[in-house]
């Protein structure tokens, strides 16, 4: 049924007319052009798809927007300020932590949220955190190296 | 047929097919270079080492350099971006190429400053000379470069480089990690139209019957498209187009073809068709010396390419000419492929490269391509965006092939091994576009005209596919091996990262383990004794000197392993030393590799390449196998193809060994088969028993102990 939503969308409030099944993923992407959140597998399982929803890191791609009526999403997109990259994200360059970077937005949020709650964590926790995002390139060590890199210098 | 054969090159790398210095660069007036290449980044990182490499013989600095992706209307045509040849084709042209323009413009500024050659000051791109100046970028116009690459032009000598073999960000990052629009997926055009594929999960033959009714009153159905049992649905909305491909899905009778083989690697052995003696060598006295005969049998399972983003394309058409986005990895075999299949000319047909998720080989991404220009044929001139599902991507891209292998040697009293023999049964690792004379694009077999589906073929030699580092690279007086090649094809196959060297180099490297068991001899050791090549023992002796494999302490469920090979026994040296802990199951806790790919253009990109081909390679050992269920593949979510987990990751140290005055090869593919290798030795060293059986699953690790 087409209903009208309001959300925020990166500290944004947004409204969209569209049909109250369509999955979050799909109204960011096409409606809201946030291109950085990735479709992977429609079922949850890959992680290419998270975005925060009131702080938690949800798959988008099976949330449909009835379910984040009101809420507070943050993409990738939403991460950084302006021009001004997030520590993660310059964590990121610094380790040169990509092969294809399809994957990287979806990593990027799930570490974000892993800081916020978390933001002394050990190895061990990162890679747990990070478990439900999959890397086909193998380059998940420079990912590990370069959240526990912007962990350090959000503490210093 | 079980060969191509291709033409000798005889002007280095694609030089030999693009021989125009237009063909791969352009000196911009706002002081850049735009460099052209037909190669294509697929997440490893080509264009920045490509771009490093113009830059060095131009003598600019990196970030003047503006790599333009693949076009059919506008790159050299340099084949597939394939086999870790990137760097060997379009590196060895570009770097002739750029070297013959500064000639060029040296040449055209001393002109114009009234001076000699000799007498200008050069620095990125500024001359100087007699108190004026002037810039590469003032010196160029459209005829300067409009000639054949002088291949005399002097190159720039390995030890003077400042760019090349520097440490260089890549340059696609900063967008990546960004988020910005990057991949295909992300691409949007005026009116463009969302499009799904309608395909079951099994094998088909045609469409019995459809009952379309219900979807074609869906709201926000643009066009319900079918062509024989080629069927698709084109909507305003992606989720839309989605729903309705999962509606039409239900509401088509499908006629199935039939079922797969319960056992294929018996099914592989009974349908060989052709076979290859590939390697022999004989030495009667060197054979008489055999003392005791051993026999292996091993076997690898179908894999996935399994890529995070399904694959994608985009397609338009415009007054009978059509454009394609592709994130193809051979855009002009692909343009070929695509006019055969839609009845056009090749001029008819533009295919533009996009990038997409990881590529390791041949998936969907063609087969993507012609499914978007189908269905942008009946989109009335509205660009169309299609992407397979998770399921598609599963079900239809090509697998990499199964293989079975079966191993015997002998060793002499002194435990030398004096006789070898390697037989492998097989399908084709190649059906990829480009090659046969119908398209190996999967609509197009489906079409109310089918195209014949080509076989999936195998390169021939030294590169070889199916048989890649089939020929042991060890010095035996004795040897035999033979190629099984099986023509009929359960499952679609085609190339996958390192093709049959993954499964030659598993079975070879895991023999060599049991043979110096056999012997009594460390397995470091047994292999440099059988090894002449300093390149090839250096690396392992690089390997086990950082791993400490001497000093290793022995303890309850832990082993290490290692793995070596030469990449085709042409490419790069990787020797590979895996180090496990097996409980209920396997886990590798560290990976340590050595490899020599000659030069090194970007150190880090190396090593990216290593550590991300070797943590795939874990994957692959200790996980990855293709269900086959009734008529299809049964692995159609992640739920049926676990991949390696972030907690599941082993440490992986990479030790570069630079050669800079050898000619630089690929690093991509280097450490599928050594890490996969070592990782099966360690395995059998911590368990004191063989698992021949890809994947190292736990519930594997269980029977081959209730068998010991």
């Amino acid at each position: 049924m087409i209903k009208q939503f309001r959300f925020t969308v990166n500290g944004t409030e947004t409204a969209l007319e569209v049909d109250s099944d369509t999955p979050l993923l799909y109204a960011l992407r096409n409606d809201l052009e946030l291109k950085g959140t990735r479709f992977g597998c429609g079922s949850g399982q890959c992680g290419a798809c998270i975005v925060l929803i009131d702080g938690h890191p949800t798959p988008s791609c099976d949330t449909p927007l009835w379910a984040v009526a009101g809420k507070r999403i943050t993409t990738v997109e939403g991460l950084s300020k302006g021009s001004e990259l997030h520590p993660l994200q310059r964590a990121f360059l610094a380790e040169q932590a990509a092969q294809c970077g399809y994957c990287t937005s979806g990593i990027l949020i799930s570490a974000a949220a892993l800081l916020a709650k978390n933001p002394k964590p050990t190895e061990v926790e990162v890679r747990e955190a990070l478990d439900r995002n999959l890397c086909r390139c193998g380059s998940h060590n420079r990912m590990v190296r370069a959240v526990l890199r912007a962990a350090s210098e959000l503490a210093a | 047929m079980n060969t191509v054969t291709e033409g000798r090159l005889k002007r280095p790398g694609s030089l030999e097919k693009n021989p125009r210095l237009s063909q791969w660069l352009r000196v911009e007036s706002g002081g850049t270079v735009s460099v052209f290449s037909g190669k294509v980044e697929i997440g490893q990182g080509i264009l920045t080492a490509l771009a490093q490499i113009a830059a060095e013989e131009l003598g600019i600095a990196l970030d003047r350099i503006r790599m333009v992706a693949a076009d059919t209307a506008m790159s050299p045509d340099e084949g597939v971006t394939s086999g870790s040849l990137s760097i060997q084709d379009s590196g060895a042209a570009l770097r002739r190429a750029c070297a013959h323009a500064r000639v060029l413009l040296l040449e055209r500024a001393a002109v114009r400053l009234g001076v000699s050659t000799k007498d200008l000051q050069v620095d990125d791109g500024s001359i100087r000379a007699a108190g004026r100046s002037t810039t590469f970028w003032e010196c160029s116009d459209a005829t300067l470069l409009d000639c054949e690459v002088d291949e005399s032009a002097i190159l720039r000598s390995p030890h003077q480089y400042r760019v090349v073999g520097k440490l260089a960000s890549r340059l696609d990052l900063p967008g990546k990690i960004a988020g910005r629009p990057h991949f295909i997926q992300d691409m949007v055009l005026p009116g463009m139209l969302y499009g799904r594929t309608v395909r079951p999960s099994h094998g088909f033959s045609g469409i019995n019957s459809l009952d379309e009714g219900k979807v074609r009153s869906m709201p926000g159905i643009a066009a319900i498209v079918r062509d024989g049992s080629f069927l698709g649905v084109l909507a305003d909305r992606e989720e839309v187009a989605i729903s309705a491909q999962r509606a039409l899905r239900q509401a088509a009778s499908w006629r199935r073809t039939a079922s797969l083989p319960n056992d294929v690697y018996a099914w592989l052995k009974e349908r060989a068709l052709d076979h290859r003696v590939i390697s022999e060598k004989e030495n009667g006295e060197a054979k008489s010396k055999a003392v005791r005969t051993f026999d292996a049998s091993y076997t690898k399972p179908y894999i996935s390419h399994a890529s995070i983003g399904p694959s994608c394309a985009v397609a338009q058409f415009k007054d009978d000419k059509l454009v394609v986005w592709s994130h193809s990895q051979a855009i002009f075999n692909l343009r070929r492929d695509l006019a055969m299949a839609l009845s056009m000319g090749e001029d008819a047909v533009v295919v533009r490269h996009v990038e997409s998720a990881g590529c390791y080989g041949h998936n969907g991404a063609d087969d993507a391509a012609l499914d978007a220009a189908l269905l942008a044929r009946a989109a009335g001139g509205r660009p169309v965006q299609l992407q397979w599902m998770r399921d598609d991507e599963f079900a239809w891209a090509p697998c990499g092939p199964a293989m079975a292998l079966s191993l015997r040697a002998s060793l002499d009293s002194q435990g030398d091994i004096v006789d070898w023999q390697h037989e492998l049964w097989s399908n084709g690792h190649s059906s990829r576009p480009g090659r046969a004379d119908s398209p190996a694009l999967l609509a197009a077999w489906h079409l109310s005209k089918p195209h014949e589906r080509p076989s999936a073929i195998n390169m021939p030699l030294p590169a070889g596919a199916a048989d890649r580092n089939a020929v042991p690279i060890y010095d035996f007086p004795n040897q035999r091996v033979v190629n099984h090649y099986v023509r009929d094809m359960p499952v679609r196959t085609s190339a996958l990262r390192s093709l049959g060297a993954y499964a030659n180099v598993f079975a070879i490297e895991s023999f060599m383990d049991e043979l110096a068991q056999a012997a009594g001899v460390d397995p470091t050791a047994f292999r440099l004794r059988h090894l002449k090549d300093p390149r090839a023992r250096a690396v392992i002796e690089a390997a086990a000197r950082r791993a400490e494999w001497n000093r290793w302490k022995p303890a309850e469920g832990r082993g290490h392993g290692i793995g070596f090979a030469k990449y085709k026994n042409l490419g790069a040296y990787c020797a590979a030393i895996a180090e496990v802990d097996v409980s209920h199951e396997v886990r590798v806790s560290r990976l340590v590799l050595a490899v020599d790919v000659g030069l090194v253009i970007n150190p880090d990109g190396v090593i990216n390449q290593i550590e991300g081909g070797a943590i795939q390679s874990t994957s692959w050992t200790l996980k990855e196998q293709v269900k086959l269920g009734a008529g299809g593949i049964a692995s159609l979510g992640w739920e049926d193809y676990p991949i390696l987990k972030f907690s599941e990751v082993p440490a992986v140290e990479v030790e570069l060994i630079d050669r800079p005055d050898l000619p630089a090869v690929g690093a991509g593919e280097a450490a599928q088969a050594p890490t996969g290798a070592a990782i099966a030795n360690a395995v059998a060293h911590a368990l004191g028993l063989r698992v021949r059986e890809l994947p190292l699953t736990s519930e594997r690790i269980v029977a081959a102990i209730e068998r010991a």
